[in-house]
Order: structure tokens, then C-alpha cells, then sequence
């Protein structure tokens, strides 16, 4: 067997379980899709791979489950609810931890160590431990039950590995672009504007789509400082409470879920690229 | 341009010293050298004078401004670093125009003199592209182009070759030299590379563990070194040390060891009065050893006799290494059609004129 022949046959061999991996992981998933566009009947009879046989009968498949979780299940108020808290929740944490990160990185001042000893610490702090305390003090400062209160949560829980991972890259930028910005004129501000920014996009983006995933999946933190009001339920809330009222209704559940996915899909692969790229190849003769 | 003036300028980082009472005047115009190994603060000096570090000590001019408290981009400088430190998501337009954006010139002004820059460093094709689809020359030229748009009073390199290869360095090398007789600016070059000191500077500052050890123009320094280090490290091959006695003999001085004895020129002789019976450092340059045979008019008072241990055969020059028993190296810069082989033993005659003696203790040139 030639040297060619082996490194195909190995190289298929490695494809092969790559893509049966890929196939097993989709299964649940695909299930769900198929669910969410059969009749209640079918689902009650049958299984959702009797569909993959005739895929183009149009009579095994409705719209009818999407249309009656979106406005009369209150899912469409709690995705919209859902994107309300998820976009500022991501954009705050990481504004701040893009100007903390830089301001650890590259400049000094009094009480540096500290605060960096301070948000390592942090990292390792539970968030079940702060439920209490800061549920009093939303509750006091009549946060609790609100869009602010929910960001401000979220922002907090979010910032010390924003923080962290930010402080990790910027620092580990060349120190020789400071220098040529501050010869060029470049203010502390000039140079985050057109220097670090630019330059953290890809770990931005990657750190944007961590954040905005988890805020988008959150249940718990949701349901602790936003409770189950029907105006600020996030999506995950409202289908936790579908479960308990139609946990019969296959049909209407794995729609109301699939509808939850949708936007997770679409952030990753838009921003996807950003983990592959590195912006800094260049930059600096090595 | 401006003339550039240090006056005992000190710098430390905590309990080192990195640049020790700098004191340099440096002429409107004048293209500086500062020279010497990792290390010795000559990175350092030049990063105080661009504002990068802050002097512990003393005072930095630019024109006839005190600067010390001046931030680098109120200082009027431009700066190339060894790296180059291109911003990597600009494109070679935007690197180059970023000092000119930032001070608000007029964009029609910006187009100008970027375009009639990079034209002037023949990269005017390359403006659109970004860092990194540009090769290791073009990429110095950017990072030049970029400190010359500024039009700054004194421009600061620092080891702007050392990342380009061989032949690009040399090439780069006279570029730069006829870059600053056109535009004149005053330049301040850092360098760790003696070759590249040499040949480009009007003056050179040899520093070695962050003071200076000497200033002058590169062939005084060659001729003349003022100790033992300077000596030493300018010039390639280096300088050969030897540590014979100072005898004297019938009124005549020798410097002597066991396997040879040189005689002191009358003239210099005198100066060694004071070392009698004492042991010194002679310092003899390859291009100052000859085989006997070869030197007609030779100075019989610097015949010894050596074994050759290796020969370089480099084409335009042989250089020998010779042994004398087993005690000292040397190596000869001979004629490249010299007839030697490795093993012989050979009359070799030193220039005693032209070399040095230095203290062996404080290593001060003696002559």
C-alpha cells in the first residue's frame, strides 16, 4: 500500500467518525424540528422519523403549532422579552470589560494589583451565593422585576472572565504599537479607539457570542430576579412554564423551543469566523 | 530639524541602572550613532530622548527646549521601531497617515504627502495593502514612510535592520544614508551592530553597561580607541589582546611573554616608563599581522614566530588563526593569495606602530 493510499484511507477513516459524531449529536435536535411541524395527532401515533420516508407530503406537516405558540402561548412576547434583556446584557458587560481590560493592561495606577487580585477572585465565586444579597438590594432599590435589574445582574456575572479574557489579550498586544501611537499622537483614548479596539474584535466577538448564549439560555437567573411575569419573562421562563400547563403537547413545546434555538444559531454563525481568525498575523515580524 | 542635547542623564529601574550620566551634544543634521551590546542602555537612552521613559536624572534638549516633562508627541520626534510596529489592521495608507489624521491636517494635505512619501520610498503601489501581505523590506519602508510624513525634527531608530536579512540590510543601509542627506534631519541611530555603526554614522557613541565610553567619528574610534573595551569591540575580527611584561632592555622598551618580544617604537616608549616589570594588555588589530616573507619594509623589532591553527579563505582576504605555544590565539588578516598551510610554523611580523597598549588595570589606553 502506498504512502498516498494509507493517508486517504486514514483520512476517510477520520471523516467517517467525525461525520457519525456530527449525525449522532444532530439526531435530538433534528427530532425536534421535525415534531414542531407535525399535526398533534401524528405526533400521538407515530414517531417523528416516519416522516424522513415521505418528506414532501405536505399533509404530515403544519404551521399550525408555530402559529399558536406565537400568539396564543405568550412565546412571542418572551422572545421578544428574551431580546431585550440578552442584547444590552451582552453590549454592557463587554463595553466595560473592553475599557477595564485596557486600563489593566497598559496603564498604571494606584491600587493595579489589587484590583486585578480582586477580579480573579471573583472568578470563582458562585453566582448561587449572590441570589440572596443582591436580591435584597434589587428589591430595596426597586430593581427586582425589571429590564435594568436583569442587565445589571448579568452584566455583573458576565465581567470578571470578560474582564479576565480581554485583560489576556490586550496585555499580550506588542508594546511597540503604544509607544508608536503615543509618538503619533495618539491619547489613552486615541489609542483605544483606533488601536485596541480594532485589534480585539475577534476575541469580542468570540467573548460576545459566550455572553450572549448564556444570557439567551438563562432560566435561573431569569426566574430569580425577573420572576414569571408574563411582560419581562425571557423565553426560557415562559417554556419552563409550558412544560407544566401542556407537557402533553409535544407538537407545541418542541415548536416553542425550536423558535428559542433559531437566534443562538444564527450569533454563532454569523460571528463564528472570529474564532479562526487571528487579526494579529503580521503585525509584528516574529 | 534641531540639535539634541543630554546633559547627565541617568536612568534606572529600580535598583538597575540602565543609563548612567549621559552626556552627548548632538549638531543640527548630524546622523548619531549609539552602538554597544544587549544591554548596555543605549535603547534606553533613546527611548528617554523620544519621552517613552522618563529620565531619573538630568536634562534632555530638543532645539533649545527643556523636554523632560515634553509627552512624546509634543517632542517632535519620530520614532522607528525594530519591529517595525505597523498598526496590523491598517493598511499601509492608514499607518502612514495616522500621525497627520490624529494632528488634524487638512485630508487633501494628508494625500499629499503620503503619496509623495511613499513615491519618495518606492512604495507607492503598496498603499492599499495591510502589514501582513507586505515582505520584511517593504515593511521597514512603511514604518520609515510613516516617521517621515511627520516631518518631525529628530528621527530615532532603533535597530531598524537587525530584522531584514543579509543583503536587504546593506541595501537598506545606503538608502537610509541617502534618505538623511536629503532630507537633513537630525537622526539618532541605535545599533548594536558595529559594522552598521561604522559605516553610517557621523559620529559614533560606544556605551557599554549604560555609560558612555567614547564619541567620536567612526575612523578616530577605529585608530584610536580610548580603552580597551572600544578597542575591542569595534572592528571585525576583533581586536587581538595579548598580556606580555613591559621589559626594559639597553634603553629600549619590550613587551615580552615567554614565546615572543616585541619592541616598543622609541617614540612610544616613553609613555611606558611607569610600567616596567609590569604586566599590560597589547592590543594588535588582524590587518596589523603580516608574514615576514610578505613584508618587505617590515619593523624587525615585531618578528615573532607562530603555528597556524585554522585558515578562513574568504576570497578577498585569508584570515589565519595562529597559535603561539599554547597560550594565546591571534588572528592575522593576510593577503588572500598567501602562501600557508595549517599546522606550519611562520615568521609573522606585528605592526608595532600602530598598536596599542592599554592598563591592565582600568583597561585606559596607554597608547
Amino acid at each position: 500500500m502506498s504512502e498516498k493510499t494509507s493517508r486517504i484511507l486514514s483520512r476517510g477513516l477520520l471523516h467517517t467518525v467525525i461525520i457519525l459524531i456530527a449525525v449522532l449529536w444532530l439526531i435530538p435536535t433534528i427530532g425536534v424540528l421535525i415534531t414542531s411541524f407535525r399535526p398533534a395527532q401524528d405526533v400521538a401515533n407515530s414517531g417523528w422519523w416516519t416522516v424522513l420516508g415521505n418528506m414532501f407530503d405536505s399533509a404530515r406537516l403544519t404551521l399550525r403549532n408555530y402559529n399558536m405558540v406565537l400568539s396564543r402561548l405568550g412565546v412571542g412576547r418572551a422572545f421578544l422579552n428574551s431580546f431585550i434583556i440578552t442584547i444590552p446584557a451582552t453590549i454592557i458587560p463587554l463595553s466595560i470589560a473592553l475599557l477595564a481590560a485596557y486600563a489593566l493592561g497598559w496603564m498604571k495606577f494606584f491600587g493595579h494589583t489589587f484590583v486585578f487580585m480582586a477580579l480573579i477572585a471573583l472568578l470563582v465565586v458562585p453566582l448561587q451565593m449572590t441570589f440572596i444579597p443582591v436580591l435584597r438590594i434589587f428589591n430595596k432599590l426597586g430593581l427586582a422585576g425589571s429590564f435594568p435589574g436583569i442587565w445589571l445582574a448579568h452584566s455583573g456575572y458576565g465581567l470578571p472572565l470578560a474582564i479576565y479574557m480581554l485583560y489576556n489579550s490586550i496585555s499580550g498586544l506588542p508594546k511597540e504599537l503604544f509607544d508608536s501611537a503615543s509618538i503619533d499622537g495618539a491619547s489613552s483614548f486615541h489609542t483605544f479607539l483606533y488601536i485596541v479596539l480594532p485589534l480585539s474584535v475577534p476575541i469580542v466577538a468570540s467573548l460576545a457570542i459566550f455572553q450572549f448564549l448564556w444570557v439567551w439560555n438563562d432560566l435561573l437567573v431569569a426566574l430569580i430576579y425577573l420572576g414569571g411575569t408574563p411582560d419581562v419573562a425571557p423565553i426560557t421562563v415562559q417554556i419552563s412554564s409550558l412544560v407544566g400547563s401542556y407537557g402533553q403537547d409535544w407538537e407545541l413545546l418542541t415548536a416553542a423551543v425550536f423558535i428559542s434555538i433559531v437566534p443562538s444559531l444564527i450569533i454563532f454563525f454569523s460571528l463564528q469566523r472570529y474564532f479562526v481568525r487571528g487579526i494579529l498575523a503580521g503585525s509584528v515580524k516574529g | 530639524m534641531a540639535k539634541v542635547l543630554l546633559k547627565g542623564v541617568s536612568k534606572e529601574f529600580g535598583k538597575v541602572i540602565a543609563v548612567k550620566d549621559f552626556t552627548l551634544d548632538i549638531k543640527d543634521g548630524e546622523f548619531i550613532i549609539l552602538v554597544g551590546p544587549s544591554g548596555c542602555g543605549k535603547t534606553t537612552t533613546l527611548r528617554t530622548i523620544a519621552g517613552l521613559e522618563e529620565a531619573s536624572a538630568g536634562e534632555i534638549y530638543i532645539g533649545d527646549k527643556l523636554v523632560n516633562d515634553v509627552p512624546p508627541k509634543n517632542r517632535d520626534i519620530a520614532m522607528v521601531f525594530q519591529n517595525y510596529a505597523l498598526y496590523p489592521h491598517m493598511n499601509v495608507y492608514k499607518n502612514m497617515s495616522f500621525g497627520l489624521r490624529l494632528r488634524k491636517v487638512p485630508k487633501p494635505e494628508i494625500n499629499k504627502i503620503v503619496r509623495r512619501t511613499a513615491d519618495l520610498l518606492g512604495i507607492g503601489e503598496l498603499l492599499d495593502r495591510k502589514p501582513k501581505e507586505l515582505s520584511g523590506g517593504q515593511r521597514q519602508r512603511v514604518a520609515l514612510g510613516r516617521a517621515i510624513v511627520r516631518d518631525p525634527r529628530v528621527f530615532l531608530f532603533d535597530e531598524p535592520l537587525s530584522n531584514l536579512d543579509a543583503k536587504l540590510r546593506i541595501a537598506m543601509r545606503a538608502e537610509l544614508l541617502d534618505l538623511h542627506q536629503r532630507l537633513k534631519t537630525t537622526t539618532i541611530y541605535v545599533t548594536h551592530d558595529q559594522l552598521e555603526a561604522m559605516t553610517m554614522g557621523d559620529r559614533i557613541v560606544i556605551m557599554n553597561e549604560g555609560v558612555i565610553q567614547q564619541v567620536d567619528t567612526p575612523q578616530v574610534v577605529y585608530d584610536h580607541p580610548v580603552n580597551r573595551y572600544v578597542a575591542g569591540f569595534i572592528g571585525s575580527p576583533s581586536m587581538n589582546f595579548l598580556s606580555p611584561t613591559i621589559v626594559k632592555e639597553n634603553g629600549n622598551f619590550y613587551a615580552a611573554d615567554k614565546d615572543y618580544k616585541l619592541k616598543i617604537p622609541g617614540d612610544k616608549a616613553k609613555l611606558l616608563k611607569d610600567y616596567v616589570d609590569k604586566e599590560v594588555v597589547l592590543g594588535v588589530r588582524p590587518e596589523h599581522i603580516d608574514t615576514k616573507a610578505t613584508k618587505r619594509d617590515h619593523d624587525p623589532g615585531g618578528v615573532f614566530s607562530a603555528s597556524i591553527w585554522v585558515v578562513e579563505t574568504l576570497g578577498s582576504e585569508k584570515l589565519v588563526h595562529i597559535r603561539s605555544g599554547e597560550k594565546y590565539t591571534l588572528i592575522a588578516r593576510l593577503d588572500p593569495h598567501a602562501d600557508i598551510k595549517t599546522g606550519e610554523t611562520v615568521e609573522f611580523v606585528a605592526n608595532m606602530n600602530l598598536s596599542h597598549v592599554f592598563d591592565k588595570e582600568t583597561e585606559e589606553i596607554v597608547f
